[in-house]
């Protein structure tokens, strides 16, 4: 086990070198010249080449990713040109708003796609099951941007019981008191995860219902909510774990649009604008941190899979 | 006793046993069509598809309405004569625009998923093929871009390439290819040790000629089933980059474009704008995704639902 957990964490490491590796010669490519983009297109020789000197941009590409690597370890993300400060306190001001953003969605997609799941198991193929499958199947071929408008409309326009726009306060308590304003965002990013993971749970607790130790509890006579609660749930959330550990793409994809519908102040949409203003270190540097928090999240859904379910071969 | 010896006479092997009507010699592939015509979902879903494609690709010769010229004199007008679907917000025919922004998503979505199938096949089948010290490699090159966030990186490169279909079909089909590299690889690795393989080896076929005549043709199912779910998710993906502003340039425009001002139009009523663009979206997704779950369940037979 440790030897597998050992193992799996070098593999990981391997690849964090080779993604900021990747995306530090992609960024270099799609943007050899950020004087430009800094000093703007008038910028003359001169100006330019006494930037990249100062900037280090005069180096051999391996030397300035080895410089920002060691920068990287050192809790260094660079520095933003367009916001005149470090992209590490850019990032400290906005990180909690996007990880109350897309935690909470994530917690309560999980609470609601486990009993869904083995509800629509339990009475699979009836009315309910069809009507809910049929459901998730919109949604999950819905873009996140229709799926908050649609709610926008419902909710927020038609009916006025949220707002349309997120919290703009820079108070993260606030900002969570805030229900009136963060429902709608919130809802948004659930339902998105819901329509995935409900179908997940769904065929996982068919599976689960057809083996013999649900048999096995039933014949003993143990009431059908303790046979579900008890012998069900644990083992058909298994696969769960690991499909949460690679939903986050997904969840940072739609934290963006999300971020972007509703005009909240997190990551996301800092992202966006860098986009806009091609704010390199911050484009650099966000798109690192969701490969990064890629990378974890598979090594902790593969370790804690393993810990839960000791059938788990570790080949 | 004696029942035993009748009921082992009775089974003739002259006799055909019940229900077990065998039909000509069919192949696979005809078997497959058969159970894929036999799903009525993946027939609706391809009655969809060929709908939207007979509607972006031929509905523009039918149906002329205003997609290049502004008429400020008649923006934002709600849907009746002349503009059955409405104008937008610069008198654009709203109607004409869902067939041109059509084109444009089922184009990008099926470069796309093509551009990816290809590097894909081609990336999974050598490694999975040559093995050894470049399979590792080349597989730990697939984790590498898989832990990439999809939206990020495409949005990235899309800034400055995606302006054309090609563009963006290079640029999407160039970060969708990993799934089916890690599939084929799968394929080829259990497909390597058939006889017909050694057979083939054994006759001299060059590696390539083992890629391309044995291993590939053999992996041709998974390969379709992929295919299908990748033009669902690219144009989701052109629709996203098209919501954030990022995607095609003027005058190509896609189905997402034409949601970016989604929210103002909706406070300003104009609900026009917004639900037939996001139905043509949502209906041309689901029925992607219903062919291919209806194509995984006729071809692969592992993955085969309960």
């Amino acid at each position: 086990m440790t030897a597998y957990i050992l193992r799996r964490i070098g593999t990981s490491i391997v690849v964090v070198v080779g993604v900021t590796f990747f995306i530090y010669g992609l960024l270099h490519v799609i943007y050899p010249e950020p004087a430009i983009d800094v000093l703007g297109p008038k910028a003359t020789g001169p100006a330019i080449q006494s930037w990249n000197l100062q900037h280090g941009f005069d180096r051999p590409f391996f030397v300035q990713y080895l410089s920002y690597m060691n920068g990287l370890l050192h809790g260094n993300f660079g520095f933003s040109w367009v916001a005149n400060q470090n992209v590490t306190s850019l990032f400290a001001e906005r990180w909690v708003r996007s990880a109350y953003l897309s935690g909470m969605s994530l917690i309560l997609a999980v609470i609601i796609a486990i009993p869904l799941g083995i509800f629509q198991a339990v009475r699979r193929n009836t009315l309910g099951d069809n009507a809910l499958t049929s459901l998730a199947f919109v949604t999950y071929a819905m873009p996140v941007f229709l799926l908050g408008l649609i709610l926008i409309q419902v909710f927020a326009l038609t009916f006025k019981v949220f707002n349309f726009e997120a919290s703009q306060s820079l108070s993260v308590w606030h900002v969570i008191g805030d229900w009136h304003s963060m429902t709608l965002p919130i809802a948004t990013l659930t339902l998105i995860s819901v329509a995935g993971f409900s179908r997940y749970m769904r065929s996982s607790a068919i599976d689960s219902l057809a083996q013999d130790y649900i048999k096995a509890a039933r014949a003993k006579g143990l009431p059908e909510r303790l046979v579900l609660w008890r012998h069900l749930l644990r083992n058909a959330s298994l696969p769960l774990v690991t499909l949460i550990g690679l939903s986050i793409p997904f969840l940072l994809a739609g934290n963006l649009i999300t971020e972007q519908l509703f005009n909240y102040q997190g990551l996301g949409l800092l992202f966006f604008f860098s986009l806009q203003k091609v704010d390199y270190n911050t484009l650099l540097a966000y798109t690192l941190l969701g490969a990064l928090l890629t990378v974890a999240g598979n090594l902790v859904a593969d370790i804690s899979l393993t810990v839960a379910d000791p059938r788990i071969r570790l080949a | 006793m004696a029942q035993v010896t009748t009921s082992l006479t009775e089974l003739d092997i002259s006799r055909p046993a019940e229900g077990g009507e065998v039909g000509p010699l069919q192949s696979g592939w005809r078997l497959a069509l058969r159970e894929f015509a036999q799903n009525k979902l993946a027939v609706i879903g391809l009655t969809i598809l060929a709908f939207f494609v007979l509607f972006c690709f031929a509905g523009p010769l039918v149906y002329h309405g205003a997609v290049l010229s502004t008429n400020l004199g008649s923006s934002d007008l709600s849907p009746g004569t002349g503009h059955p679907f409405g104008t937008d917000d610069v008198g654009f025919d709203e109607l004409a625009l869902l067939m041109w922004g059509g084109r444009a998503a089922l184009e990008v979505g099926f470069f796309a998923a093509i551009i990816g199938i290809g590097i894909g096949a081609l990336w999974g089948a050598v490694s999975g093929l040559v093995g050894g010290f470049a399979d590792a490699f080349m597989m730990r090159v697939v984790d590498v871009f898989l832990s990439i966030p999809f939206l990020f990186i495409v949005l990235v490169v899309a800034v400055k390439y995606g302006a054309s279909v090609l563009g963006l079909s290079l640029i999407i089909g160039g970060f969708t290819w990993l799934v089916p590299a890690r599939l084929v690889r799968g394929e080829v690795l259990s497909l390597r040790t058939r006889d017909f393989v050694a057979a083939a080896r054994a006759a001299g076929s060059t590696p390539w000629r083992l890629i391309r005549k044995h291993l590939l043709p053999n992996a041709l199912g998974v390969m379709i089933v992929n295919v299908t779910f990748n033009v669902a998710d690219a144009i989701l993906a052109v629709a996203a980059l098209g919501y954030l502003g990022y995607g095609l340039h003027y005058p190509t425009q896609d189905w997402g474009d034409m949601l970016s001002s989604g929210i103002q139009d909706l406070q300003n009523g104009y609900w026009w704008l917004v639900y037939p663009v996001g139905a043509c979206i949502v209906l041309v997704v689901m029925a992607a995704n219903l062919v291919g779950d209806a194509l995984r369940d006729a071809l692969d037979v592992r993955l085969r639902r309960r």
